[in-house]
């Protein structure tokens, strides 16, 4: 404890984001725009087989029909999907390293910075890591521990080749490409990301983790990542995100899918931490996420925790398709938005099995002129009898100008279904700081412990090491939100 | 130790204290009693420095310093602790989170390194004991769905770890039982000391029978109306405020 909380104090002193940096290395970049011949320059370059190049370029055709959709409440200038470039991998790359030790010392050195010691994780046991730098993996560790356990972790453009008739089929599955239209570009375009496959009955040994960056100037980053537990199966999966500080805005499109079968479990946790932009509101990642998981088998559960502490806008709804039988669907939110950030985030927990129960917990935080909206929609089918839903939104105002809403949507076709709902928005006690600080703790502190307070339902959630990176990023996105 | 000089202060357009004069000297307990209204816990705010008030006139030395011009952690810090008259619940922090990030943020300001995890707790054990909480309490939120008397054991189990050198205890003897005022006040005299003073606001003679004042004062409209020793707590238990407005 004493360790972190020294870590946030000179976290506190650097007072800014210190992700921010660039690595500076040769990269193959393809010039911005987007059309079929890019698409099949993607696809060429990751060796892919002709039933995925098909789906891409179906994929981009419906996109080309779609609108951006307005609906959030975010604001932002048209994006030009055509100034951005959709590819971009460092050259030492060029072949895949096959360990750790031909990796470009320069891409281990930014991790080591960004905390991230991929040699040190490979020599101590615990997480297992797939590293993901602009658009490609460059680094996945403990494979062949996980592989003894049967357990697939890898880089889902080497599954394409590996394991095809696994990717064929799973692949959109749970996000169709038509889904939605950072969806279907994503689906036309999509890069890197993870690739997890736990067996009938195993228990996946560790901890799985992807850290994506994003470095080069211009890029998106259009990440996939697909996990699949088999029956009776369970995996912890993380994710962590950082990006430069940059005067431009940045597009994040990444979708997720995640199914599991008779009796899985997947928890799956976010810390997205990509730069949030500066103080009034220049630079910063769009983060357009689509993530869904489908609990397809009896008594099968999906939990989404996410710490969304970064980005310029976030729009993220982490969903549940509860279909199997007794299946659970769980969504853990914290969200903080500060300066000019904006947050459109909730989720989705569609009712289809029996008895499938559903649990929401949503914490936002806003300070300075940061906005945020919860969305959420809780929709029980005819077909979920016993369905019980239950969501807790509450948020937190830090200052004047920041503002909260919430938006509970239900859609109850069942009569036997039971939903609760509880929702509070409060300003930040000044009582509970001034509390705080006659007990001898500074107004910066004290902020950032009655907001860690207002969170810990959330935490609880988190593995061990990320709900300590958790609390300490709360601090640091905080800085400044008082006095 | 604390010089409190002609003090007037104003929430607002409202008028709370009108020239309040009081010396209290290291190692003196000093007893501030007086009518729902008249401005004590005002002035147990002023000392700890709470926002809110305009002290449009006199001023408070403390050890020479200027006590109104430190944040309310600074003063922390100088050794001033304030035992609320309404304890505030901070969900989600446990008192054991809150006590050490206190304790270490003191140390900090008095230029002292970080106090070992393991003495800590060793120390805060011991402490709780005293006061006779349940150990679990200390991992529950801060006050979070406890009691008034546990809120008040609470206050005085803060107050004896941080060890402050002048105490402020706004009523922190009303609504307990008769073992919890035993307790509470145990917890005072084990602080009293040469060098520490006590501020205790009261409405009750009880708390004085266990923690003897070495004066006692009487507050009004706020101003400070009487002045005596232990013997004019006794008056007022018998006769009430009325007769001050005759005086
Ligand atoms: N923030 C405020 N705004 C307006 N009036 C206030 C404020 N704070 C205190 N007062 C008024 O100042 C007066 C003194 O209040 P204070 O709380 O100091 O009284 P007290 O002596 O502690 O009373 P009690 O014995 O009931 O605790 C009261 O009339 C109260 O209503
Ligand atoms: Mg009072």
């Amino acid at each position: 404890m004493s360790t972190s909380r020294r870590e946030i104090e000179t976290l506190l002193r650097g007072g800014e984001y210190s992700a921010g940096f660039v690595t500076k290395l040769d990269a193959d970049t393809i010039a911005p725009g987007l059309s079929e011949d890019v698409i099949r320059f993607i696809s060429a370059k990751k060796q892919e087989p002709a039933w995925l190049l098909d789906g891409r370029l179906a994929a981009f055709r419906r996109w080309q029909k779609m609108r951006e959709p307005r609906w959030a409440h975010v604001q932002y200038p048209q994006i030009d999907y055509q100034a951005i470039s959709y590819y971009s991998a460092p050259k030492s790359l060029k072949d895949r390293p096959k360990s750790l030790a031909e990796v470009d010392p320069k891409l281990l050195e930014t991790y080591k910075k960004l905390g991230i010691p991929l040699a040190e994780q490979e020599r101590l046991a615990g997480v297992a890591m797939d590293v993901v730098f602009d658009s490609v993996s460059i680094a996945t560790t403990f494979r062949e521990k996980l592989r003894e356990a049967g357990v697939l972790f890898c880089p889902i453009s080497e599954a394409v080749r590996e394991y095809p008739d696994l990717v064929r089929k799973y692949l959109g599955t749970v996000v169709p490409p038509g889904d939605n239209f950072y969806a279907a570009l994503n689906s036309a375009v999509f890069t890197d990301g993870s690739f997890v496959y736990i067996p009938k009955g195993v228990r996946c040994p560790m901890e799985l983790s992807t850290y994506f960056r994003i470095n080069e100037r211009n890029t998106g980053q259009f990440e996939r990542t697909l996990i699949i537990a088999e029956e009776g199966s369970y995996v912890s999966y993380l994710e962590g995100c950082t990006a430069p500080q940059r005067d431009e805005h940045q597009l994040h499109a990444a979708v997720v899918e995640l199914v599991a079968l008779d009796q899985a479990q997947i928890k799956y946790s976010t810390v997205q931490n990509w730069y949030p932009g500066d103080e009034n509101g220049k630079g910063g990642i769009y983060n357009f996420v689509t993530k869904r998981g489908d609990c397809r088998g009896r008594a099968s559960k999906i939990s989404w925790t996410q710490i969304e502490t970064g980005s310029a806008i976030t729009w993220k709804y982490p969903s549940c398709i509860l279909r199997g039988d007794g299946s659970t669907g769980e969504f853990y939110s914290v969200a903080l938005t500060h300066h000019r950030q904006q947050a459109d985030t909730g989720t989705k927990m569609l009712h289809v099995g029996r008895n499938t129960t559903s649990t929401i917990v949503s914490k936002g935080i806003s300070a300075g002129h940061g906005r945020q909206s919860y969305r959420g929609l809780v929709r029980v089918l005819p077909s979920a009898a016993g369905a019980r839903n239950y969501t807790r939104c509450d948020s937190l105002l830090i200052g004047e100008h920041c503002a909260a809403n919430t938006f509970p949507y239900t859609e109850v076709r069942n009569p036997t279904a039971q939903l609760e709902h509880e929702a509070t928005t409060s300003k930040i006690g000044e009582d509970q700081l001034y509390y705080c600080r006659s007990r001898g703790i500074s107004e910066e502190d004290a902020v950032s412990m009655v907001v860690n307070g207002f969170c810990k339902d959330v935490f609880k959630e988190l593995p061990m090491e990320f709900a300590v990176e958790a609390q300490k990023l709360m601090s640091v996105s905080l800085e400044g939100a008082v006095g | 130790m604390l010089e409190i000089e002609n003090l007037h202060a104003r929430v607002g357009d409202t008028k709370i204290l009108n020239g309040i004069t009081l010396s209290v000297k290291a190692g003196e307990v000093h007893a501030v009693m007086g009518p729902n209204g008249s401005g004590k816990s005002t002035l147990a705010h002023l000392l700890a420095g709470r926002a809110g008030y305009a002290v449009t006139e006199g001023r408070i030395l403390y050890d020479g310093k200027d006590l109104l011009s430190l944040t309310p952690e600074a003063r922390a810090g100088e050794g001033v602790f304030l035992g609320f008259q309404y304890p505030v619940e901070i969900p989600g922090v446990s008192t054991l989170y809150l006590l050490k990030t206190a304790v270490n943020a003191q140390r900090k300001y008095r230029g002292q390194s970080e106090i070992d995890a393991l003495d800590f707790l060793a120390w805060i054990r011991d402490r709780v004991k005293k006061v006779r909480m349940d150990i679990e309490m200390l991992h529950r939120g801060v006050n979070e769905g406890f009691s008034g008397g546990e809120k008040k054991r609470n206050e005085i189990l803060q107050m004896l770890v941080l060890e402050p050198r002048l105490m402020i205890l706004d009523e922190t003897d009303s609504g307990l039982d008769i073992d919890a005022l035993r307790i509470v006040a145990d917890g005072i005299n084990a602080l009293r000391s040469p060098e520490r003073a006590i501020l205790l606001v009261t409405h009750y003679q009880r708390l004085l029978e266990y923690v003897q004042p070495d004066r006692v004062h009487v507050l009004a409209r706020g101003r400070i109306v009487r002045s005596g020793g232990p013997e004019l707590a006794h008056e007022l238990e018998a006769k009430g405020y009325g007769w001050l407005d005759a005086a």
